[in-house]
């Protein structure tokens, strides 16, 4: 299946902000966070399809994966 | 023993006496919020010789404690009708402070057209015509080059611009940073209260000035490094807000579709890249120059959350550009240049609106066909002709809700007169509640309830679901009141949210100052003591629970992507400020 994955902040460094990855059912949102060599505790907000999550979710086909260090302002 | 000035404009004439002892445990917003509820007429005319402004110091301002230098000023304000505490940055509070100066307070208003400058220096205050050159249109860029050639580069200031002098109910106060620049004390139109007693200024020599004395320095020492390190060991205080500034923000909330566009009928945008945070970092370090990624309000701030962004030829065009007007003039009114949106910001910053209020009351305008979308050249010349008080700018100057007005729309998105902010409360729960019942008018500084459903900073809630928001909205509304009252900026929350060591040592600080022994149940009671004061204020000014409500349009129109409506109900609402 298909997936779209952002980063944002720091994770753009030496990565492409927006790519779409081929990945197997069942993939959890922690597998496709190594897949992009960020430590999964390096991560401080997951959205999937702009809706809060966490590492442990599983992904669907067309899912758009948003991936954030801890980030805040105000 | 600490002095408290008043500064009555209708004699030009000044007392300083020793802090009344009902204030003396008191700083920042509790000060300035407790004077205006026992002093103010709640049912004065904001702008009419009644209204009374206090600038105050928080109780931490002036010391060697990280981020204590922001300043609050307080009136009944002529946005909202509301009582009012804005904060600010700048170099005032600490001179302030070091000068041993609590409070300042104006009152009254003068006879004829002329305007003052009112200078505080350690030997007294003095009453001075403001120079002719810095009135009728002079914006404060040049109104502080001025005033640094007259008094010397050395003193502080809090200004109106020309929106204050014309008494425009989103004028902001300006005060003068470390760099001749300026912060403002923005939401509300102090700077109209400021004009309507015709002071053009308060310059602030600390000539002479000596140090804030701390009782204990031992332990203020010990526990400003807990707290300085808790500050610099979180990775939002410590790095994040210093290289993205608060503008990293426009990613989250579009990902999140809470970043309202096109004045409130969607929670995304297409061109989020344009104008993030990610684009302006890179933008600021590719046109290098005088261009700088972070930059402190004050001296003492060690987050660092504002930065000096330039133009192509490296030359500075405005500093402390926050998310909040890049996502006003940026999603909300759609201007697609982030070059376009700092050079309304600059020229926001030298008429001296509120840069939240304008850019909110512009999109309300494209709605409403003052402009056309998008147009950020229009709205730059609409905006600088508020220094010559041109009639649409006044009208834009007037702020959202007479905007809507003057356009005859139903969508006319403001809390007690007061522009909603960047964070749509129909798919961020938490911060509506905040809006609504906040005793400022929509305001997210109040009780930022990002933090917990977005953020995940100190809570985790879920933004489109209404559980645990009520109890949220109230403790940060409580928290961000006691905050307000000790000087520090705000940002500190995101160092001590999660790091009861890091709170336990601002407390420690103010003990050590004061030689007193508060607990952080005394600090609650703080903020709450704060909160009723307000409230009780809003009260005697009119304003009952049927005023904390959001507009109706919100309760009705679904916002996508997530398509969502406001539907906390009335007496849900209501269980906010019931403590
Ligand atoms: S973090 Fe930002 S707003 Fe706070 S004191 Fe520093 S520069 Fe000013």
């Amino acid at each position: 299946m298909k997936i779209t994955v952002r980063l944002f902040a720091t994770f753009r460094e030496n990565r492409e902000k927006e790519s779409t990855i081929e990945t197997a059912p069942g993939t959890k949102v922690e597998d496709v966070v190594r897949t992009f060599n960020i430590p999964p505790e390096d991560v401080a907000i997951i959205m999937i399809n702009g809706r809060g999550k966490t590492l442990k979710d599983v992904l669907s086909e067309g899912d758009v994966l948003a991936l954030f260090p801890p980030v805040g302002g105000g | 023993m600490m002095k408290f000035i008043r500064v009555d404009m209708t004699t030009l004439s000044s007392t300083t006496t020793d802090v009344p002892e009902k204030y003396a445990g008191l700083g920042g917003r509790a000060l300035t919020s407790n004077f205006v509820n026992d002093e103010v007429k709640a049912s004065c005319h904001p702008l009419g010789r009644n209204n009374k402004l206090i600038i105050a110091p928080g109780l931490l301002s002036g010391t060697s404690a990280p981020n204590s230098g922001r300043i609050s000023v307080g009136a009944k304000s002529p946005l909202t009708g509301t009582i009012k505490e804005s904060n600010s940055g700048g170099s005032s509070s600490q001179m302030l402070a070091k000068m041993g100066i609590k409070a300042l307070v104006i009152e009254g208003m003068p006879k004829g057209d002329k305007f003052y400058i009112i200078k505080v220096a350690m030997d007294g205050v003095t009453i001075e015509e403001a120079p002719e050159k810095i009135l009728n249109g002079c914006g404060n860029y040049d109104a502080i080059k001025i005033l640094n050639e007259k008094y010397g580069d050395h003193v502080g200031m809090a200004l109106a611009g020309p929106a204050g002098e014309y008494r425009m109910p989103s004028a902001n106060i300006s005060f003068k940073d470390p760099d001749g620049n300026m912060r403002s004390a923005g939401r509300g139109g102090l700077g109209a209260v400021l004009g309507s007693k015709k002071v053009k200024g308060i310059v602030i020599d600390p000539t002479g000035a000596g140090n804030v004395p701390i009782a204990d320095p031992e332990a203020f020492q010990a526990a400003s490094k807990v707290f300085a390190k808790a500050l610099l060991d979180h990775p939002v205080a410590g790095q994040g807000l210093a290289a993205y500034g608060t503008d990293v923000l426009v990613n989250i909330l579009n990902e999140a579709g809470g970043l309202p566009a096109h004045n409130f009928t969607a929670g995304r945008i297409d061109h989020n890249d344009n104008i993030s945070g990610e684009t302006m970092n890179a933008t600021i370090s590719e046109r290098g120059g005088e261009g700088k990624v972070s930059h402190g309000c004050h001296k003492g701030c060690i987050i660092r959350c504002s930065q000096w962004y330039a133009d192509k030829q490296g030359k500075y065009i405005t500093s402390g550009f926050e998310y909040e007007t890049i996502w006003g003039l940026g999603a909300d009114a759609g201007i697609k240049s982030l070059d376009a949106i700092a050079y309304i910001d600059r020229a926001m910053d030298d008429v001296g609106v509120d840069s939240i209020e304008t850019a909110v009351a512009v999109a309300t305008a494209m709605e409403g066909g003052l402009i056309p979308w998008g147009d950020g050249e229009a709205v730059l010349k609409i905006v600088k002709g508020i220094a010559k008080g041109e009639p649409l700018s006044r009208i834009i100057a007037g702020g959202t809700a007479i905007v809507g007005k003057v356009c005859g729309l139903y969508r006319v998105p403001v809390v007690k007169d007061q522009g909603i902010p960047a964070y749509d409360p129909r798919a961020v729960k938490g911060i509506g509640l905040t809006y609504a019942t906040t005793t400022m008018g929509a305001d997210h500084t109040a009780g930022y309830c990002i933090s917990g459903n977005i953020l995940k900073v100190g809570a985790d809630l879920d933004p489109l679901k209404k559980d645990g928001q009520i109890e949220y909205a109230r403790a940060m509304q409580i928290g961000t009141a006691a905050v307000d009252s000790t000087g520090m900026c705000l940002f500190v929350y995101f160092g001590i949210a999660d790091n009861p060591a890091g709170y336990q040592a601002l407390i420690d600080m103010i003990n050590a100052q004061y030689g007193i022994s508060l607990t952080s149940a005394d600090v609650d009671e703080l903020g709450k003591s704060v909160l009723k004061v307000e409230l009780e204020f809003n009260r005697k000014a009119g304003f009952t629970n049927l005023d904390d409500r959001l507009p109706e349009f919100m309760e009705y129109e679904p916002i996508a992507p997530h398509n969502v409506v406001w539907d906390f109900t009335p007496e849900e609402i209501d269980e906010v400020m019931k403590f």
